[in-house]
């Protein structure tokens, strides 16, 4: 049985790790929460990524990209996930995702390369209205070559060169100074700052198999955000244990409390064993394809459930300074609170669990 | 990655469904005869599939470690609903012999357990040491010309007592010593006039566990297992032999198909009550949970496989399993709502669940303890206060 990584995987994780404790320490990503106006990403962190080959993680070796699969993509979350990495990764991984398995051969030798390398940024615009996250919830198409009408939630699509963009008819690409504005939220999550795109007649191209990528491109969304929760949520627990026993409180660690104790267990407990569920879902992904949209969708509902309810016990588990503005402690819990409803809340997705486990 | 075992495994899984296929079902086709039954197990550990780990001499099959072949050797076995090999009574017995006994105790007693011969019976707890089983009471005294041990007192919560022939048990040796030091480990016969074996009736009116009295038992001077008064190491390695193994995250699996069966078949408000969106959604969440643990455990077997430590979660899954079945026999409730309080009516499996369930919470480490563990082995956290070299 081999449900585990190789050691080529443990090596990449080991030098991407390296290069973020170096470039993406805490007082990094503080910066950008504390600089006034639009969030921005890290741009340097960003393009030394690049340099290790993380946007090129899902392109294909022909178009320049490292020919790996979900389960790599998804392990690389998780660790910029536990870095609360400023980064657009989410958006532009999809979007290589999208357009390796969608596009064209013309569209793929076209942007594949391009993204492979960093020096074009893309992203992904699914969400539409309150909650409508699904391909059969979206009203949006294309007609003529044109495209009309608003995504939401769209990560980093201010800066991104490319917008592939989820319509009735499958996925459509979308270029930089066709006929969109965007309006940047004051994102909670400054880290993965979004925009709301409105579409006035931009032009957009089909995917030529964008019907066929659209739902492994939801599955894949909710693999990401899965493992990015994974890492989050493993790191405040670490980050909780490790504070509880260096702070001192009646002349001892608190650590030796009993209450305080079992409250970290509680939090380990509801977060360790959630990550043989997320490897599952990026595994079904590339591997078993009748599991893989209900492995996903569980893995969403229950990673970004976990790593929400982490943040708040996190907090609980730092007292006062947990809840204060300098310490890192909100940096998760703003990432979870993305997490938690980019693509739907839980909620939404155990319905959906259950519809395809055939109840 | 991959969840299988691999090509190289492909062949081993046809020569054991070969196997299985000339054994099982036996040629008479009658599945309850215990001849039978004892005629495939020794089959079976000739072939080199039951007792893996235990050396030919003392009646095991001497196989090399290999995980993969054991996990593959359980599936198969269970697809084809063919005896486990499961020791009958306490299998925790063996091991201990194997790393304690003397030569001489180990080809007594060994041979005869896997057989079925011998039935053991667990004395641990008392009803005045649980958790902190280092309180122990019952003593053992060597009578004065050193040919026998006299036992005294009381053991609880022993499994299947009643169809014991035979206890491993912790008394006090040296009742002047530390607690820790003064405990042996020792062999019984019960079968004989000083030993009282009386069922304790559970709260599911179920009978699985009984009271042991001692009232001057006797065993021979030579069914002292380890070194006199140090019979606590002798026990903490049966401890850690216990709490290992991947079968139980089947029954979790299976008590959850259960559920889903019970959510389409019972109706509410005229539909199946898993139309309900909040029985539905709770189900899915469930579900979550028990992914969870499925796949952790896959990984967790394959990190053994390879020689890797896998980290947390090696200390989690029995507490993570008790919230499961907590979890499972709350959404009967729900589910089954005024059938839930008639123990005479359809639905009694649940009730007897919603109960069983907690049992999980106290047998073999009650939860807390399991937290402890958690806190010190995974998290790192400094040892909780307790009297040094505590239980746990």
């Amino acid at each position: 049985m081999n449900f585990l990584l190789s050691e080529d995987q443990l090596a990449l994780l080991d030098t991407i790790r390296g290069l973020l404790r170096d470039k993406c320490d805490p007082l990094q990503v503080h910066k950008i929460f504390d600089t006034p106006g639009d969030a921005r990403f890290d741009a340097t962190l960003w393009a030394s990524l690049g340099e290790m080959g993380v946007p090129a993680i899902f392109v294909p070796e022909e178009h320049g990209g490292l020919g790996l699969r979900m389960i790599d993509l998804a392990i690389v979350s998780e660790l910029l996930g536990s870095f609360v990495a400023p980064v657009p990764f989410l958006g532009h991984a999809l979007a290589t995702v999208a357009l390796a398995l969608g596009g064209s051969a013309e569209q793929k030798a076209k942007w594949l390369p391009l993204l492979a390398s960093g020096e074009k940024l893309a992203t992904v615009a699914l969400g539409e209205g309150r909650s409508d996250w699904l391909p059969e919830e979206w009203s949006l198409s294309v007609a003529d070559g044109r495209l009309s009408g608003q995504k939401t939630l769209v990560p980093n699509a201010a800066e991104a060169d490319l917008i592939i963009v989820g319509v009735k008819d499958g996925l459509a690409l979308v270029e930089k100074g066709a006929g969109y504005t965007t309006k940047r939220l004051d994102s909670a999550d400054r880290t993965r700052p979004v925009d709301t795109v409105d579409f006035d007649g931009a032009a957009a191209e089909l995917l030529a198999d964008g019907a066929a990528a659209l739902p492994r491109l939801v599955d894949a969304a909710a693999v990401l955000l899965a493992a990015d929760s994974f890492g989050g949520a493993e790191h405040c627990v670490i980050m909780s244990t490790e504070y509880a026993k260096m702070r001192e409180q009646y002349g001892q660690p608190i650590a030796g409390f009993q209450g305080l104790r079992y409250q970290l267990v509680a939090m380990a407990l509801a977060t360790e064993p959630s990550r043989g569920l997320y490897w599952y879902a990026a595994h079904a992904w590339d591997a078993i394809p009748d599991k893989a949209s209900w492995a996903a969708a569980q893995a969403k509902a229950h990673l970004t459930d976990v790593f929400l309810q982490v943040t708040r016990d996190t907090v609980e588990a730092h007292g006062g300074i947990g809840f204060t503005w300098e310490h890192d402690t909100h940096l998760y819990m703003k990432r979870a609170m993305l997490n938690w409803a980019w693509l739907g809340s839980p909620s939404r997705h155990r319905l959906r669990a259950a519809d395809l486990a055939g109840w | 990655m991959e969840l299988g075992f691999g090509p190289e495994y492909d062949s081993f899984r046809e020569e054991v469904r070969a196997f299985l296929k000339a054994h099982w079902p036996p040629a008479d086709g009658d599945l309850k005869s215990p001849e039978n039954e004892r005629a495939f197990v020794i089959a079976a550990i000739d072939a080199g599939y039951f007792h893996r780990a235990i050396p030919k001499v003392y009646g095991g099959s001497g196989q090399e470690r290999d995980i993969a072949r054991a996990e593959i050797i359980r599936e198969e076995f269970t697809r084809a609903r063919a005896p486990a090999g499961r020791i009958p009574g306490n299998g925790l017995v063996v091991p201990t012999l194997l790393e304690w006994g003397t030569e001489e105790q180990k080809e007594r007693f060994i041979p005869p357990t896997l057989r079925g011969d011998i039935v053991w019976a667990q004395g641990f707890s008392e009803p005045n040491a649980g958790s902190d089983l280092a309180s122990l009471r019952t003593r053992a005294e060597l009578a004065p010309d050193g040919s026998k041990w006299i036992i005294n007192g009381q053991k609880i919560w022993t499994t299947h007592g009643h169809r014991a022939t035979h206890m491993f048990l912790l008394v006090r040796t040296e009742p002047d010593a530390p607690r820790h030091q003064g405990i042996s480990y020792l062999l019984i016969d019960i079968r004989q006039p000083g030993v009282t074996v009386r069922p304790l009736v559970q709260m599911t009116r179920q009978k699985e566990f009984s009271e042991v009295f001692f009232d001057n038992a006797e065993t021979p001077a030579d069914m002292l297992v380890g070194e006199r008064g140090k019979g606590w190491n002798v026990t903490r390695s049966t401890l850690k032999h216990e709490r290992s193994g991947i079968a139980t995250m089947t029954w979790s699996l299976s008590m959850f198909r259960d559920l889903v069966k019970l959510a389409k078949t019972v109706e509410r408000n005229g539909r199946p009550a898993i139309e309900d969106p909040r029985i539905r959604e709770e189900l899915a969440a469930i579900d979550g949970q028990l992914q969870s643990l499925v796949y952790s455990t896959y990984r967790a077997t394959s990190h053994d496989v390879h020689d890797r430590e896998v980290g947390w979660f090696a200390t989690m899954p029995k507490i993570y399993m008790t919230d499961l079945a907590g979890r499972i026999a709350r959404l009967a409730r729900d589910i089954v709502e005024n059938d839930f309080v008639d123990m005479g009516g359809p639905q009694l499996k649940w009730i007897e669940r919603f109960m069983i369930s907690l049992s999980m919470s106290i047998a073999g480490g009650t939860s807390n303890i399991q937290r402890n563990i958690i806190a010190e082995r995974s998290l790192g956290l400094p040892r909780d206060a307790r009297p040094s070299g505590g239980a746990a």
